[in-house]
Parts: structure tokens; sequence; C-alpha cells
């Protein structure tokens, strides 16, 4: 059973680069990945953009996600009595379950139109996203964050609170730096939650396929890139969208290894 | 001993889709594939031919516009739907207008400006002009909003508009008519463009060129930014094609079109000519 869902697995990772690399070699490594121009129906393979629009939405969710949730796993775990996280950490958890379009529909009608109106620009625009990202990243981030602080031996604390630090001292100084691989290893496994995410960017970023100088510019990530264009593509162009999802690939396998790697140096 | 069995299993995962699916192949059944800006219009009009006619089942099906003229290429499907003219490498193909329909240029309903000219247009849409003040409009950064990649109402735009400009890569890119029209009517700087059977009273429709857009000005062809919606055979359609085909370019099946906002056929009398290479801008 394992065996065969697994070869499932492959397959579809074979046929993802059987059907995109060619594309690559053709246009050439180094223009499709550093290109700035999209036009796949002239021939134009660049997605150097959409690699920044990534990068920059996922730095933006991680600058709102991190620090609310990393707050919130200390909160959960030290400064509430057992039946009021008995109550938040269900909560939180349910947070993990709401389907990512409803994030997307929610941006869309309160925090673009907030944008718009006040900062300007079209509102549909990397903060939009990152803001909508922070959130949806938040129960990964909480709940390995947490984990990671309920797995310290009791000494840790009893010691720092014995030689005379008080609470807020024991967090910061010790209990934080010790759990600081898991705390890290769930900031990668948000960060490969928000790099992932389709649905909701479609409807928040704009989608524009250029270099975002602002953020509150449009952009397009890799993984709207292909949300958006599927649907008409053929020849080249499908073949294009399947290369985005190979750099996809790459892009996530790292993320999720550097993740095991660190939370494996925290047991070791 | 448990190695072989997983790959029994794995046997019947991969062999058992693929044989269900060979069989169900449609049998008397009519397949309809392509654009998906035809597409909402021929399910309309699938059910109301097969609640008309008992035996046969119509398969409407999306992919856009170059897929369904690759399917009935391929022999995939009967029909194909397609919301731009033929490129002159498929000319080999039947092309059968079932209706027209036109682009229209639309803005928030709160924008001043009623009018634009073509070369503003195109001006706006390269990203030359930035600001509404530069089309005469109020001083406002503007808005772009634009179809995606192969999307055949982008291809149509950029023929019958564009020509030869290219469409700013900073525009914002929506995936689908609707949501097109969604952000132009939330946003009071924003301009898109979309087919004019979905302007609704959310949005504004622009002249362009001092004509406005609607039913009288395209019958007239003063409006020209009109594409047909083909019907592409890749042989003289028989038997249900044929029929299907029938019943949409009958009267009924017209007036049902023109209750869904489209231009009728019978409205522009166009030559077949008409259908390859719509007018140019």
């Amino acid at each position: 059973m394992a065996f065969s869902s697994i070869s499932i697995l492959a397959l579809i990772a074979f046929f993802i680069f059987a059907q995109g690399v060619p594309l690559i070699w053709r246009v050439g490594p180094a223009s499709f990945l550093l290109g700035e121009r999209w036009f796949p129906s002239h021939g134009s393979f660049g997605i150097l953009p959409m690699i920044v629009g990534s990068f920059w939405v996922t730095l933006g969710a991680l600058i709102v996600g991190v620090p609310l949730g990393v707050a919130c796993a200390v909160f959960l775990c030290e400064l509430t009595p057992p039946s009021v996280s008995l109550v938040f950490r269900p909560t939180i958890q349910l947070l993990a379950a709401i389907p990512s379009v409803i994030y997307g529909f929610w941006g869309l009608i309160v925090l673009v139109p907030l944008i718009r109106n006040n900062l300007g620009g079209p509102g549909l625009s990397v903060l939009a996203g990152s803001l909508v990202l922070g959130i949806m990243i938040l129960p990964t981030i909480i709940s390995i964050s947490e984990d990671a602080l309920h797995a310290l031996p009791r000494t840790f604390k009893e010691g720092a609170l014995s030689l005379g630090a008080t609470h807020w001292q024991t967090i910061w100084r010790v209990l934080l730096p010790a759990a600081r691989s898991g705390i890290v290893a769930s900031v990668i496994l948000g960060m490969g939650r928000a790099v992932g995410e389709t649905m909701a960017m479609i409807m928040i970023l704009g989608n524009a396929a250029q270099m975002p100088r602002s953020i509150l510019d449009s952009a397009r990530t890799l993984t709207t890139n292909i949300g958006i264009e599927m649907g008409y593509a053929t020849g080249d162009h499908r073949q294009a969208l399947f290369a985005t999802g190979v750099v996809l690939f790459f892009i996530i396998m790292g993320l999720n290894t550097l993740a095991i790697v660190i939370s494996r140096r925290r047991r070791a | 001993m448990r190695q072989p069995l997983n790959w029994v299993w794995a046997c019947v995962f991969f062999i058992l889709p693929t044989l269900l699916g060979s069989c169900q192949k449609p049998q008397g059944g009519l397949t309809v594939v392509g654009s998906t800006s035809v597409q909402p219009f021929a399910e309309v009009l699938a059910e109301e031919y097969m609640s008309h006619h008992s035996q046969g089942k119509i398969y409407v099906q999306g992919g856009g516009s170059s897929a369904g003229i690759q399917a009935v290429r391929t022999e995939a499907a009967e029909v194909g739907m397609s919301s731009r003219a033929l490129m002159p490498d498929e000319r080999d193909l039947i092309p059968v207008p079932i209706a027209y329909d036109a682009i229209a240029i639309i803005v928030h309903p709160s924008n001043p400006l009623t009018n634009l000219s073509i070369d503003q247009i195109k001006g706006i849409f390269s990203r030359q002009m930035t600001n509404w003040k530069e089309a005469g409009g109020r001083n406002h950064p503007l808005t772009l909003v634009t179809r995606e990649e192969g999307s055949g109402t982008r291809e149509s735009f950029q023929h019958l508009i564009m020509g030869k400009t290219e469409i700013s890569l900073a525009a914002l890119v929506q995936d689908s008519n609707g949501a097109i029209r969604q952000v132009v009517a939330d946003d009071p700087n924003a301009i898109g463009y979309i087919s004019l059977g979905l302007v609704n009273d959310r949005v504004k429709a622009l002249k362009i060129d001092g004509v406005e857009a609607n039913v009288e000005n395209i019958k007239k062809r003063r409006y020209q930014f009109v594409r047909p919606f083909l019907f592409v055979f890749k042989t003289q359609p028989q038997g249900m094609a044929k029929n299907f085909l029938d019943y949409i370019l009958s009267p009924e099946g017209q007036k049902l079109l023109v209750q869904e906002g489209l231009v009728s056929v019978t409205t522009l009398t166009g030559s077949p000519r008409e259908a390859q290479r719509p007018k140019n801008a």
C-alpha cells in the first residue's frame, strides 16, 4: 500500500519533470529563471518576476506571522492556565481547517478596499497578500512552536526561576533560545505553506507579471502563475507552466529538507 | 511476500481507471469543447436542445479556444468553440459563427470620462499613460486590468484594438470576464475590457471614438470591436452535430442567445469570410 502511494507520487513528479524540463532546456535555464518578460504567446518565458513575487509575499507573511505566532505559542504554553489553553488550542487548529478560498475572499472584500482607500494603489497588492498569508500560516507556526516549548525539560524553567529570574526573563532568555530549532522549523514549514498557497493569492495579489516595486504593487507568485493561466495554455505555454512547477518543486523540497535537518539537530 | 502484492495494488490503481476511462467514451453523444467565453452560452443551448430531443447527450467542456480547435483537429471532439477568429494556419477547419459578441472597455461608474479614442486606449493599456488626467479625466493614477495570456478575449482585444502595441506587464491580471468586472466595479480608478453581454450597472462601458457600445451600433457596423463566437468543425457537420447547429441557428436558438446578451448572427449578416477575419480596426 505504502509502496503504491509512493509510486503514484513518483509518477506525478516524473510527469512534471518530463513536461517542464525540456522547455527549460530549450529556453535556457538562465533566461528562464532570470528573464523578466513573461509573454508566453510571443515565446518570452522569464519567471524572475514570479520568483521575486513569491519571495516578497512569503517574506511579508513571515514578518506578519512569526512574531504573532511565536508570541501566541508562548502565551499558550507559559502564561495561561490549562483551562484557557484547552479552549484556545483547538480554536487555533480550526484556523488551519478553513479553506484558503475563504481567506482570499475575506482579503478581497475587507483588506483590499481598506488598502486602496487608505494607502492608494489598486489594493490588490503584496501588502494584502502578505497580511492574509501571515494569518494563514499562524496555525502551523503556533502548533509546532508550542510543541517545541512543551518538549523542553522542566528543569530549564525551574533552574532559571530558582536563580532569581523573573517569569518573563525565563521565557525570553532561557526557554525561547532553548526551543530555537523547533521554532525555526515551524517558521520554515510556515514558509512552505506560504510559498505553496495559490487560491487566496490569485484573488488578492492582482497577478501582474511584473517585478513589484513597492508593497502596494500587484505581484504574481509561482503558484498563481500556474493557477491563472492553465485554463488556456497549450503547447509551449503549457510546458512553461509545468516548468514553473519544477522550480516550485525544488523550492518546496529545499524548504522541507531544511526543516527536517533543523528539527533532527534538535533531537540529537 | 509483501512486495509482489504491492505491485498488484499499484497495477490495479493505474490500470483500472484507464479501463474505466476508455469505457466512458460517450456513445451517441456529442462533445463540444473550447472557449470558456462561449461555454456558458453553449451549456444553455445544450440544455435547451436536450430538453426537446430525447436521444443523445451533449457534453460541453471548457479548455479555451485553442484547445477546442486542437480537439477538433485531432477528432477528440466533434465541435470546437472559439471566441476568436481562426488563425491563418487553422483555415483547414470549418468555422460557423453562432453569434457575435462585442468587447467593451469598462470603467467605474463614478469615472467622469465617457469616451476614449483608440490611441488613448492603446496608450493606457501599454502604460504610456499612467494617470487619468492624461486622457482628460481626474488627476489620479489609473489601475489597468487585463485577462491572462492565452485567453480568447485577450487575443480579440489585442487584435481588434491594440494591434501591434503590447499590453503592459504591469496590468493586473484576472482569469475571467466576471473577475475583471468585479475589480473594475470595486476600484474607482480601474479600466478593463469584457464581453459587452456581461456589462451591468456596476460598471460603465466607454464610447470608443465617440461610438457607444450597443446592439444598434453593432448592427450598423459603427461599433467595430466585434468578435465572432464560432463553432468549429473538421468536416461538414452531420448527424447530431448538424442537428445541434441547426437548432442554434434557428430563430429559437438565436433568441436564446440574444436573451443571454449576445448579438445574433442574423443581425450581422456577414459573408463567411467575416468569420475568419473580423474587420481590422
